[in-house]
């Protein structure tokens, strides 16, 4: 079973911190990550390797950096790494990037099973895993939170719906995104890494691509950024503090009248 | 440009629309009204009564346009999919607005992938670009960090989906009128490919926490998954739900449809709770937008509190109990 694993290097979001000025990101001394929603898709990939045999292979575009992203996911047990990375891709958005993700696959070779997480931690849009189905016109589950099976041409999953789950059965080869529930993640090993340090990664650049330059990079991009805000984050509630029984019932019963001016109660 | 017109995708389950098919008609309406043009919600299968139908039109829409066939009575995003694309290059739309739903998020990207459309996820504010008539579209990323707004300037339709909750819906007009107009279904376009085998209910009743106007949450700081009932216990008193942070479903205390955050669900209620929640950035990101939020925690420092519209700095097991016991008194 050949597996692809798109996955995508983000900032360590727990701790971004904002340039109050420009309203963007301060990069300096923030930690680049693999999106930790696509961990879940490489455990899930690697699992079904480990029972269906084949191989995995994680690709990512972005910056020549991003190799480092590639590399920790061959520690945790992927085979392989494609860098996908040119100038011409950046600025792209979720339609741009799809498009040379899935030029990027194409030449990769035969595939059974793309898995992607279900959205990246940065950009939150879920959108490049169901594009990336919808050109290559391949069967698409997203939010999968289970696969139940694994037949020579099919697989069975279950999807995480708003009002529980339904269960569906796609050919192969198919597109899956999954959500937190489907696996623990694995950590890598220190042969895992041994293995990473070693493994040749590939990469593609434009020149490597069957692509037309005007689907490239921001030009390409049907979407423009017309402006970023930093939010106010702080509400200045009021703030109760409770010392003593008297004040926990002054609390308790300033929430209640709170409540009451919000029509809660 | 010959793309006009704007639409809202409705959505249903077990024959009833959805609460999003009208939220998305107030934020439609105001988009039609300033642009002078038509709104139109579109629904694809579901099999709605002709009422719940009408109601639509009542909400905000001047015109309801249902595909129907029983191979659409499932959501399959390739058939889905291949139904809007055929309506989408008959009519020309100019603005397709879809809920923010596991659906929404489904089939937009597909379509939009496939008619190379620029698509917008998660919108919390909508509006017009003067002079060019492009939409606007507000989305929080980087974790709740930024909001970027963002528009499509050259592809149409433009397309985008909203936060469930994020508008309330206009209230009912009878007066209003409209056109229902039902379409049949292709047989071509149905994509035979993938099947739906199962539908497996979420096991308690509230799981759907976006769709509520009240979340209860609980985090570390409720210890151990007994304490949740006196989280159930508050949700009911008031018709709302219960939600988690990551902490607390990792814990096994919730299941993993009740994780509010950057790994979980984005919430937008009118009012959201938060009990023994710290507030990492990835839980303030899924729960920011609520209209208002309530906090208790022992932590001062909390980051829960910068975002919190009433706080207690307290012990959740004594504030609790005694707010739920004073609540009972007040429905009484």
């Amino acid at each position: 079973m050949n597996l692809i694993v798109p996955i995508k290097q983000v900032p360590e979001t727990s701790n971004v911190k904002m340039d109050p000025e420009t309203g963007t990101m301060i990069r300096d001394g923030v930690e680049s990550i693999i999106n930790p929603l696509d961990l879940y898709a490489i455990e899930i990939a690697i699992q079904l390797k480990e029972t269906h045999g084949g191989k995995v292979t994680a690709v990512t575009m972005g910056p020549p950096s991003a190799d480092k992203a590639l590399r920790e996911a061959i520690a945790m047990g992927c085979d392989d790494g494609v860098l996908v990375s040119d100038r011409q891709f950046a600025g792209a958005d979720t339609w741009s990037t799809a498009y040379v993700l899935v030029k990027a696959i194409e030449k990769i070779g035969a595939v059974d099973l793309i898995i992607a997480g279900e959205r990246a931690t940065d950009g939150d849009t879920g959108q490049v895993g169901p594009n990336i189905a919808a050109a290559m016109d391949l069967p698409l589950a997203t939010y999968v939170s289970a696969v139940d099976g694994v037949e020579q041409d099919a697989v069975t999953v279950q999807r995480l719906t708003e009002e529980g789950y339904e269960k569906l059965r796609l050919p192969l080869p198919a597109l899956l995104t999954v959500v937190k529930e489907i696996s623990y993640p694995r950590l890598p090993t220190l042969r895992g890494k041994q293995r990473a340090a070693k493994t040749e990664i590939p990469t593609f650049t434009v020149a490597d691509l069957d692509v037309e330059a005007g689907y490239l990079g921001l030009k390409g991009s049907p979407t423009r950024v017309v402006k970023i805000e930093t939010p106010k984050v702080t509400r200045g509630g009021k703030i109760f503090k409770v010392t003593d029984e008297e004040s926990l019932h002054e609390a308790v019963d300033s929430l209640i009248a709170f409540m009451k001016t919000k029509e809660i109660i | 440009m010959e793309y006009k017109g704007i639409w809202t995708i409705a959505e249903a389950y077990e024959g009833d629309l959805k609460a999003v098919s009208f939220e998305l008609l107030s934020r439609g309406r105001k988009l039609a009204d300033e642009l002078s043009e038509e709104l139109v919600s579109v629904l694809i299968g579901g099999k709605v009564a002709r009422e719940r139908l009408e109601e639509l039109i009542k909400r905000g829409a001047d015109r309801v346009i249902v595909i129907e066939d029983e191979k659409l009575d499932r959501f399959i995003v390739e058939t889905y999919s291949n139904a809007l694309i055929d309506l989408i290059k008959d009519r020309k739309p100019e603005i397709i607005l879809s809920a923010a739903t596991v659906n929404g998020r489904t089939l937009m990207p597909h379509v939009a992938m496939k008619i190379h459309a620029g698509l917008t996820a998660d919108c919390t504010e909508l509006g017009v670009e003067e002079d060019t008539r492009n939409l606007l579209q507000t989305r929080p990323a980087i974790g709740g960090n930024i909001l970027a707004t963002i528009k499509s300037p050259d592809s149409r339709p433009q397309m985008a989906t909203v936060r469930p909750k994020s508008s309330r819906p206009l209230e009912i007009d009878e007066s209003r009128e409209g056109v229902i107009e039902r379409i049949p279904f292709k047989a071509e376009l149905y994509d035979q490919r993938v099947t739906h085998l199962e539908t497996i209910s979420g096991g308690d009743e509230d799981v759907n926490i976006q769709e509520s106007e009240i979340v209860v949450s609980g985090g570390k700081g409720m210890k151990k998954i007994d304490h949740f009932k006196m989280l159930y216990d508050l949700a009911h008193k008031m018709g709302g739900v219960v939600g988690a942070s990551r902490d607390a479903v990792d814990r096994g205390w919730a299941k993993y449809p009740h994780q509010v955050g950057l790994s979980g669900k984005t919430v937008t209620p009118s009012v959201y709770f938060a009990f023994g929640i710290s507030g990492a950035i990835q839980h303030l990101a899924g729960m920011k937008t609520a209209d208002t939020i309530i906090s208790v925690n022992t932590d001062e420092e909390a980051a829960i509190f910068q975002v919190s519209d009433f706080g207690i700095v307290g012990d959740l097991f004594e504030v609790l109990p005694l707010l739920n016991e004073k609540l009972e008194k007040e429905v009484k």
